[in-house]
């Protein structure tokens, strides 16, 4: 693996994941199906009426989301760390800042991406009107994708613990709210057919501020957890 | 000065140091915290809007005021700590954790109560309120992730990774009332210029900060100690450090 | 100003007391967990004393 820059190497790790992924279709899918579950029970607990479903409709698509994520994060590094991969990531040689963010890349394609795409059938289920859809895809993308880069540090501090995975959704949940703050804001706005930039812009900038800061974090985070 | 700090650093030292130092702090934090006591509940004059309820601000400021001090110190030590190695600043982080979560605690209490009478509600997801919570759960997450890992060593720099992470928080909390519109007031203190609360008001506020900021102090140290002597196992000082 | 009267508070006596007495709690708390945390770390230690004298 001599001579292999290191941008080669994240494309490798980042193919690699996905193909991986392919024979383990359990992690794409439960995530997904968890989204599905939540969003279905409040339609069933609370009413079936469509309006009173599109006043909460931006609260349970963002926790949905976020409890999903959560539930998906515990996957990123869990396998690598088990057989011994993770290390050898570490010694590589190679910046494992980038094999990180390589890592989580194609992890949000498996487990962030399916939610966005399957969210505007799932909005429309709880009465969100057509015109808003858009700025619900939007929000949801670029909440995704700071979920899956937050959930990377606190996959890296958790690597191994018991009862890992519990502990890993209390850590990332506080550096989650602002997110989820914003995000159902932004939902709410375009219900009510006002401009939601305001709200899409703070997403965008936490996701600028995650994709710069978390893979480094995850990275020393992952050296502490494995040294 | 350098070598005065760098001796410090080394636990034996420290914990004598510290245990001389600790009742220098709690005396005075005693006095001053009465004193406040007396100055805020008896002394002050009645306020012009909110009557005695305003009285809540001399125990719900200076708690919220610590909920982010205490934070900011632990971040720091923790950072020192991971950067340069030092073990004792790891300890004086995990010690600020209990203390500094206690008083979130304390600020997000006294700050319903008060807001209940004045403001008509016990909560409201703005800002401030919001962001102090969060502040509660990150304090929460720091003492969760501390023991659930068995090595001390990947505990504390593990510990320190989240304190750094989540000291954006503090800032977000501090500035919420000025790049918001929030029901929580704007800042009547520590805005520039002459603050805007009488002089009979203020002057058993600021004792109780200062009270509060001494007792921590004491607390901290007695802490401190406390953690010294657990992570420096088999060290031959302990026997000395213990018989004084 | 009477004792009734100052407890009172201008009526808010049901808000302002839990306050003080919130702080005063975590205060209080604080020192004494603090102080137990420190006696149980030198017990332990001592303990760990005498277990590795006996065993010199």
């Amino acid at each position: 693996m001599s001579g292999t820059s290191s941008l080669a190497a994240g494309q490798l790790l980042f193919q690699r994941d996905l193909r991986l992924a392919w024979r383990r279709w359990d992690q794409v899918t439960d995530p997904l199906v968890f989204f599905l579950m939540v969003t279905t029970l409040f339609p069933l607990s609370l009413s079936p009426e469509l309006s009173r479903l599109r006043d909460v409709a931006p609260g349970v698509l963002w926790v949905a989301a976020l409890l999903s994520s959560l539930l998906a994060a515990d996957s990123l590094l869990k396998s690598d760390a088990q057989d011994g991969t993770l290390e050898q990531y570490v010694l590589s040689g190679q910046p494992l800042t980038l094999l990180l963010l390589a890592k989580t890349a194609a992890h949000w394609i498996l487990s962030g991406l399916p939610l966005v795409l399957i969210s505007p059938l799932v909005a429309s289920a709880l009465g969100v009107p057509g015109h808003a859809l858009g700025v619900v895809m939007m929000s949801l993308v670029l909440g995704t994708l700071t979920l899956s880069l937050i959930g990377a540090i606190g996959a890296a501090l958790t690597i191994g613990l018991r009862r890992g995975s519990l502990l890993l959704a209390l850590l990332v949940l506080p550096l989650a709210m602002p997110l989820l703050i914003f995000g159902a804001r932004a939902v709410e706005l375009a219900i009510i057919g006002e401009a939601a930039a305001g709200p899409l812009y703070l997403l965008t900038a936490m996701l600028v501020l995650s994709m710069t800061l978390a893979p480094l974090t995850a990275a020393a985070a992952v050296r502490i957890s494995i040294d | 000065m350098w070598t005065w700090f760098h001796k410090l650093s080394s636990p034996p030292h420290f914990y004598r140091v510290a245990g001389k130092m600790v009742p220098w702090f709690a005396w005075p934090a005693a006095l001053l915290i009465v004193a406040a006591l007396v100055g805020g509940l008896v002394l002050a004059p009645r306020d012009y809007q909110q009557g005695d309820a305003y009285r809540i601000m001399y125990v719900h400021a200076p708690s919220a005021w610590m909920s982010l001090m205490v934070y900011v110190v632990m971040a720091v030590s923790a950072a020192i700590g991971l950067i340069w190695r030092i073990k004792l600043a790891h300890a004086v982080a995990a010690g600020c954790a209990p203390i500094g979560a206690t008083f979130t605690f304390a600020a997000l209490a006294t700050g319903a109560l008060w807001g209940q009478p004045m403001w008509g509600t016990w909560w409201v997801w703005d800002a401030r309120l919001t962001s102090e919570l969060i502040l509660l759960f990150l304090y929460l997450g720091y003492i969760a992730l501390r023991s659930a890992i068995d090595d001390p060593q990947r505990a504390d720099r593990a510990s320190a990774v989240l304190a750094i992470v989540g000291v954006i928080n503090v800032p977000i909390i501090h500035y919420s009332v000025v790049w918001w519109n929030t029901l929580h007031q704007a800042p009547s203190v520590t805005k520039m210029g002459a603050p805007t609360i009488s002089l009979p008001m203020l002057i058993p506020l600021l004792m109780m900060l200062l009270g509060f900021t001494l007792y921590f102090v004491a607390v901290l140290l007695t802490r401190v100690r406390g953690e010294v002597l657990r992570r420096e196992r088999n060290a031959g000082w302990i026997r000395e450090g213990l018989a004084q | 100003m009477s004792l009734t009267a100052f407890l009172s508070m201008g009526g808010y006596a049901e808000f302002v007391w839990p306050s003080y007495a919130v702080v005063l709690t975590v205060l209080v708390w604080n020192v004494i967990a603090a102080r137990r945390s420190h006696r149980r770390a030198a017990e332990e230690a001592r303990r760990r004393l005498q277990i590795s004298g006996t065993q010199s």
